[in-house]
């Protein structure tokens, strides 16, 4: 690890005036640590935002304020997490590890960095990791990489999951920064790698995540599934987010986002609309899939990502819709 | 800069957070205060061994700084039992034979402590059939919640056997526990 100074805020403005010097936040550090050990991040300054007070969950009107602090863990035990946007509780649980949720926080999770392999090494070419490098993933070991989003210069996911029940549910992240509060819809908050793939999200220097505030609960049947190669503690090949509510028989709602599907957690309207006002069919869940799959592109070993997305939706939606209709 | 006089609770004594910031919790455990009982498995957080109890809950030692832990309470498995008094989690893993090399036992006898903890306050997992609901103790609910531990012998079977019977007897008032 590279030397580093290392203070600690006991305040959001203490935290704001030492990343507007140039120090880097750390919270939980599950991700940060491990990138800082293998000099993959590299920073001078380090600023221990763990005292800020931003911990608490706490009600705002219909909404609920999530702290950019609390843990995943204790995000997904509070008792209106659990009641109120059950989505989120489920996806939070789905991910990591016990260990990992305890130490993890809100808003760090939505800085979590890819899990390319190529990213993590540093004798291949990465656009993400070195600008300019090349991309060794889109003819490389390719088989948890993106068939969304993807671009000439850069095929890797952003791999959580908390952030794909946030998405369904309409978050909004809420910052701090040099110019301002911002409140930047989740949806607009990861970034696509284009041709700046170096940048994840669209935090600017010297902002820093408060809180993420979640709209009124919906009342809807929401589901979590998520498809990996053992059966906890490893990262989704594809996970699905539904928040659905049924009148009459037919999806009268629908909030869809997909995981590791995307190069940013997924969400595609058209295929919202695919299925609102329609009784729920295989026919009807295939041509959502139809919808959303449109533009995918395979680099080989992830070809499989496709039909294994298009099963995954369906066999959400089934859940779903059939526990809607009780 | 000088020596620092920060400090934090480890077994119940304050001890001296390391100089050099780089020193992550685990390392601090190990090499500056001798407690080896915590094992370094990967080092990047995907194995567990290195649990360690922080503020009553379980996390990876791996992937922290001492420096982020002022104040904190830190207990090792140290604090958990001794070869003269074992502690009933660590009584269970003997006669259910839940090891075979032992090495990932200190992370998966710290886990499962913090574990039974998050279990009575009613926490959910990512199997509990209703994610709102207290959740209802099974098999299941045991093998998600101990994921996070790996053990490279594959003991697996008999590490949750005895778990299960600690809670089992747990559940039965008056019973000491882990």
């Amino acid at each position: 690890m590279k030397p580093f100074v290392l203070d600690h805020a006991d305040s959001p403005d203490a935290a704001l005036a030492a990343l507007d010097a140039g120090a880097t936040a750390i919270a939980g550090g599950t991700n940060l640590v491990d990138l800082m050990k293998l000099e993959l991040a590299t920073p001078e300054k380090l600023v221990s935002i763990r005292r800020t007070g931003l911990d608490e969950i706490s009600a705002d009107g219909d909404g609920l304020m999530i702290g950019a602090l609390v843990s995943n863990a204790d995000c997904a035990a509070h008792r209106r997490v659990r009641e109120g946007w059950p989505l989120l509780a489920k996806a939070i649980l789905a991910g990591a590890s016990p260990q990992l949720r305890n130490r993890a926080t809100t808003g760090g999770n939505l800085c979590q960095r890819t899990r390319c392999g190529y990213f993590y090494d540093s004798t291949q070419a990465c656009n993400k990791r070195e600008p300019g490098s090349g991309c060794a993933a889109r003819e490389g070991f390719n088989r948890i990489h993106a068939v969304l989003g993807t671009s000439d210069q850069c095929i890797a996911t952003y791999p959580g999951d908390m952030a794909v029940a946030m998405l369904a549910l309409d978050a909004v992240v809420m910052t701090e920064g040099p110019y301002g509060p911002r409140r930047i819809p989740l949806a607009m908050f990861h970034r696509m790698p284009g041709d700046e793939p170096s940048r994840d999200n669209v935090l600017e220097a010297g902002e820093l995540i408060t809180a993420v505030r979640l709209p009124a609960p919906t009342g809807g049947v929401q589901v979590y599934r998520k498809v990996r190669d053992r059966a906890s503690y490893a990262f989704a090949l594809v996970s699905v987010a539904v928040d659905l509510a049924m009148e009459e028989g037919r999806i009268a709602r629908c909030a869809l986002a997909f995981g590791s599907l995307g190069t940013v957690p997924w969400r595609d309207r058209a295929v919202e609309n695919v299925l609102i006002g329609e009784k729920p069919t295989p026919a009807l869940f295939a041509q959502a899939a139809e919808v959303l799959l449109k533009d995918a592109q395979g680099f080989g070993e992830n070809d499989f990502k496709i039909p294994l997305a298009a099963r995954a939706l369906a066999a959400t939606l089934h859940e779903a819709t059939q526990t809607g209709k009780a | 800069m000088a020596a620092t006089t920060l400090t934090a609770r480890v077994n119940g004594a304050d001890r001296p957070l390391p100089a050099d910031a780089r020193r992550t919790l685990l390392d601090w455990l190990r090499e500056d205060l001798g407690l080896t009982g915590t094992k370094k498995g990967c080092d990047h957080g995907q194995c567990g061994a290195c649990t360690v109890i922080v503020d009553g809950r379980r996390i990876n030692s791996c992937l922290s700084l001492a420096h982020l832990h002022e104040g904190d309470t830190i207990e090792t498995i140290e604090s958990i039992g001794t070869a003269d008094a074992l502690a009933p989690l660590q009584k269970a893993f003997v006669a259910h034979d839940g090891f075979q090399c032992g090495y990932c036992t200190p992370g998966q006898i710290c886990s499962a402590k913090a574990m039974m903890q998050e279990f009575a306050e009613g926490w959910a997992s990512a199997v509990s059939e209703d994610v709102a609901a207290r959740p209802e103790f099974s098999t299941d609910e045991l093998r998600e919640r101990m994921s996070g531990n790996l053990c490279r012998c594959g003991a697996y079977s008999n590490i949750i056997a005895a778990i299960e019977e600690v809670m089992a007897t747990q559940a039965q008032p008056g019973r000491a526990g882990a």
